[in-house]
């Protein structure tokens, strides 16, 4: 993802048409205290995908990527990781316009919470989610005493899992740019006639698209990369619950080549979905 | 009643679940040398002194901790440290060059990465051994009584993936009577196929005998003779760039000691 | 901004006595007994200005007064048509308390400082802001309860709020989708509306291309398109700069005119405010405090703020016979006679400054003041006067100059009675 974010910093040294649009800053502007540290950063976050990039075992990979088991894991983990955002935008969004423009008591420490997955260490969320979505959990019990449904080691269990970390992501993006939006515009509409409803669906959501695909991308990564919750949750099992995530877990166990392969993959397609939409974006806006 | 029950035990567990991702990070746990409490020990050898740095695997935390502490008070101006962890993370930490005086590994296989660098001091010794069980929640409901109740259709069981060794161990059972279980889910490590069971989201695991112990009543154990083809030794040997040898040796005995295997074995162990 | 009542000295030298063009926004007075001069527009800049309705200048703006009789309007017949409103909005530290009465076809401005509760008011006739207490009934039904969306009411807010994603033509039509209309009728509804407002060839610009002027009129194109019975302007021609705002009052002008049912805008601009109006409403702090016909205002101010906007000094006293005994101890000389509380307003530029007492002197309106500060106002320079009678004086530079005019510097005022104007408080 930072990669992308390259040929945009070298955009003012040599493209001078593009300069209004890269920013105003000269680039003999640029304060050493803030292009020291800067560079530092993305050196930090490149140098990781470096080594991984020098290490790969270049001759081995094709025969490593050919397998089945691979191209099982990097669908599923496609699949799951779209479903969640998904299910994060449909039940995200609304949380996020609840949380954002009414008032009720108690609001600030359920934003707080909302963000708890955040924080939560994946693995913790993943006991969590057992415990309330579980065989014997305190709704999954019902679950399976009313409808037969066990969510546990199943495809939809990690849906549910990588939903679970992902959509605070979607949440805190969307809030966000509620908050910035102009809430008037929703009472603009109401005064045409839109009942508040309609106010939200053809004015606020259009209002607030860039946002709400900005968080979309933000949980889908997440989604993608999700690995505790997913295997406490949903166990591992090829085809059905083994994402990439557990893939290269389970093979750094005991062949970190084939690990760094499989990594490669989840990066590579990783960086070609983000770019691809980011492209999207850029021109559509 | 049976409420409140639960709910303590669901906190342990999420608890249990937080500190299996603290073990991930190499925690290590150390404790403050107690006084002599007037077990002190019987043989005058060469006064022992220093820190004792001890590379473990995570299945002896319990354990070794007690012997860390027997050991303290049999030699005054002593220090145990422990470096709890997964086998080959620790061995790769040995062999990049972290002080350590000892390494008790899980298996032969992590080991012998430290013995091939010619890192280890003689040959290492098999001090217990490990052997696998079936846990089931508590009660046994569905009555499995040996491996191959595990492959009756409806029964949840998970296993460790076949890349950990729990998980090679069971397939290497399971192999052996000719077996073909197929679980709902391969977990990272035996912890993980515990919590399952523990949670009651999985009717069945194959791990360790230790592990059953160390989970209490909250999964019932069951012995299958075929896990006898599948036993793990668990090596322990003094380390070439031991800082403190002379107490590192004292250690090693201890472990292998009546009273260290005593010990161990009340945590589930066998005996080499 | 000057206050008009400031105490100082004074020195006798002649100032400029003619009428005063107001500057900036200020109201220039309408003076009856005084040669009447244009009066200025802000910036300059000339407008038609004067009441709109000059054969109600008599109307001093009683609650219901409907000057134009409403034509051929579909009401029931036992219904009293128009707005009848009692906005009681508590928020604590701010109250509003209005009551409002206007008839089809009238125009009423709500005109007040900032803070003082007009765009309270005005969300509160939207149904933006809950009452609580009073009554709002338009044509005889009443709204209290009707949420936003269910009420006939149509808003252009102060900065229009076009929704930035939408067409011009999307946001007009956006009302009448939302009132059932059928896509291509709302479209046709759209388009015959921006034609009206001479917009036919912008009808596929997004807001953000549109000039200030033109976004004004999608935005009162988008709330005449719900064909609403209240129709409400919220500082309607603040976000515009001063030419576009020029042409765009006079073309507003023209559109409320058309208008058949109740228009209520808000303003702070006094000028805006009489261009646009039949009957100003004025509010301070949550209250009326005075309401009438523009003339009726410009010339008979009962605040301090409203003869601040019209640019009036204004003092409040004791009448008897020709002489109005201030509050503060001195009096003013008036041509009209009167008796009990009175007010009295003269424009600054009615002030004249001397730096001697003056001799003889049939003035008897005379002051001993001193200067408290000088702001220049185009070419003519303003003095706040302190001392025995606070007040704005107008004055041209040169005469500033002769009179040697610094802060601190005593001067004599004096007024001619038949510049003042008093009237019964």
């Amino acid at each position: 993802m930072t990669s992308l974010d390259k040929p945009a910093a070298a955009g003012p040294r040599t493209d001078r048409p593009r300069r209004r649009r890269v920013g105003t800053g000269a680039r003999r502007g640029v304060p050493l205290p803030l292009l020291v540290p800067g560079l530092l950063g993305l050196a930090f976050l490149l140098v990781p995908l470096l080594a991984l990039l020098v290490r790969a075992p270049w001759r081995g990979l094709p025969e490593q990527l050919t397998s089945p088991e691979v191209w099982q894991a990097l669908q599923l983990s496609l699949i799951t990781a779209t479903a969640a955002t998904a299910v994060s935008l449909v039940l995200g969004v609304p949380l996020a316009w609840l949380l954002a423009r009414t008032e009720f008591p108690g609001r600030g420490l359920l934003r707080a919470l909302v963000t708890l997955p955040l924080v939560l260490p994946p693995v913790v969320g993943g006991v969590a989610l057992l415990l309330a979505l579980g065989r014997n959990g305190i709704v999954g019990k019902w679950l399976d005493a009313w409808f037969g449904i066990t969510l546990p080691f199943t495809t939809t269990g990690v849906i549910i899992a990588e939903a679970f970390v992902a959509m605070p992501f979607l949440v805190i993006s969307v809030e966000g740019t509620l908050r910035a939006a102009d809430p008037r515009y929703e009472e603009a509409a109401t005064t045409l006639g839109a009942s508040r409803f309609t106010a939200f669906r053809r004015v606020t959501l259009p209002l607030i698209a860039p946002g709400i695909a900005a968080g979309a991308v933000l949980a889908w990564a997440r989604a993608l990369g999700e690995f505790g919750a997913t295997i406490t949750f949903a166990g591992n099992f090829p085809g059905r619950t083994q994402t990439m995530p557990l893939a290269v877990y389970l093979a750094l166990q005991n062949d970190p080549d084939a690990a760094i392969a499989l990594s490669l993959v989840l990066l590579a397609v990783s960086i070609a979905v983000l770019a691809g939409l980011r492209d999207r974006w850029m021109t559509a806006s | 009643m049976t409420r409140s029950v639960r709910r303590t035990r669901t906190l342990q567990l999420a608890g249990a679940g937080a500190a299996a991702l603290m073990a991930l990070s190499a925690c290590s746990s150390s404790s403050d040398s107690e006084k002599d409490s007037g077990a002190t020990a019987s043989s005058a050898s060469p006064k022992l002194s220093g820190t004792v740095n001890v590379f473990a695997a995570a299945s002896l935390q319990e354990s070794f901790t007690t012997l860390g502490k027997k050991f303290e008070s049999e030699h005054p101006g002593t220090k145990v440290t422990f470096n709890f962890g997964g086998s080959d993370t620790l061995a790769a930490n040995i062999t990049g060059g972290a002080p350590a005086d000892v390494f008790a590994a899980a298996s032969p296989k992590t080991m012998a990465i430290v013995t091939d660098k010619k890192d280890a001091v003689g040959t290492p010794a098999t001090f217990v051994r490990n052997q696998l069980e079936i846990a089931t929640v508590p009660g046994n409901p569905h009555k499995v009584d040996s491996l191959k109740d595990l492959t009756g259709s409806g029964l949840k069981v998970v296993l460790c993936d076949k890349t950990v060794p729990c998980g090679a161990a069971a397939q290497k059972a399971l192999d052996a009577s000719k077996l073909k279980l197929t679980p709902v889910s391969y977990e990272q490590d035996v912890k993980g196929a515990l919590t399952k069971v523990e949670l009651k989201e999985a009717d069945a695991a194959v791990v360790y005998k230790t592990d059953v112990h160390a989970a209490g009543d909250k999964v019932e154990g069951v012995e299958f003779p075929e896990s006898a083809d599948a036993i793990n030794d668990y090596p322990i040997a003094l380390l070439k760039n031991a800082p403190n040898a002379e107490a590192a040796k004292a250690f090693i005995a201890l472990v292998r000691s009546a009273e260290g295997q005593k010990v161990l074995s009340q945590a589930g162990f066998l005996k080499p | 901004m000057t206050n008009p009542h400031h105490p100082t000295d004074a020195d006798p030298s002649p100032t400029d006595g003619t009428p005063n063009p107001a500057e900036g926004r200020r109201m220039p007075p309408r003076r009856t007994d005084g040669p009447d001069t244009p009066p200025a527009a802000a910036d300059g800049a000339p407008t038609p200005l004067g009441p709109p309705a000059p054969d109600h200048e008599t109307d001093t703006g009683g609650a219901g007064g409907n000057p134009n009789p409403a034509e051929g309007r579909p009401t029931a017949p036992h219904r009293p048509a128009g707005l009848d409103a009692h906005l009681v909005v508590d928020r604590g530290a701010f109250s509003l308390d209005i009551e409002l009465t206007a008839a089809p076809g009238d125009v009423l401005a709500l005109l007040g400082p900032n803070g003082a509760g007009k765009t309270t008011a005005l969300r509160a006739l939207a149904g933006l802001v809950p009452l609580t207490a009073g009554h709002l009934r338009l044509d005889g039904t009443p709204l209290e309860r009707t949420p936003p969306e269910s009420r006939p009411v149509g808003v252009v807010f102060q900065d229009y709020l076009l929704f930035p994603h939408l067409s011009a033509l999307d946001n007009v039509a956006f009302g009448p989708r939302c009132h059932g209309a059928s896509k291509s009728e709302a479209r046709a509804q759209a388009t015959e509306w921006l034609t009206r407002m001479g917009l036919a060839d912008h009808t596929g610009a997004k807001p953000r291309r549109l000039s200030g002027g033109q976004a004004q009129r999608v935005a009162l194109a988008r709330a005449l398109a719900t064909s609403p019975r209240l129709l409400l302007l919220d500082e309607p021609l603040a976000a515009l700069d001063a030419r576009t705002r020029l042409e765009i009052r006079a073309q507003l002008r023209r559109h409320l005119n058309e208008f058949e049912a109740v228009a209520v805008l808000v303003t702070h601009d006094p000028l805006d405010a009489m261009v646009l109006a039949d009957r100003l409403v004025v509010v301070e702090h949550g209250r009326i405090v005075q309401h009438g016909t523009p003339t009726d205002i410009a010339r008979r101010p009962r605040t301090d703020y409203i003869a601040q906007l019209v640019g009036l000094n204004l003092y409040r006293g004791h009448a008897e016979g020709h002489t109005v005994r201030l509050d503060s101890g001195p009096s003013i000389t008036t041509t009209e006679a009167l008796s009990g509380p009175a007010f009295v307003a003269f424009p600054p530029s009615a002030v004249n400054l001397f730096r001697e007492r003056p001799a003889g002197a049939g003035a008897r309106n005379l002051w001993r003041c001193e200067v408290g500060g000088l702001e220049t106002h185009g070419d003519q320079i303003r003095a706040d006067l302190t001392g025995e009678l606070p007040l704005a004086a107008d004055l041209t530079t040169v005469a500033a100059a002769e009179l040697d005019l610094r802060p601190g510097a005593p001067v004599w005022a004096t007024v001619k009675a038949t510049q003042t104007h008093a009237y019964p408080a």
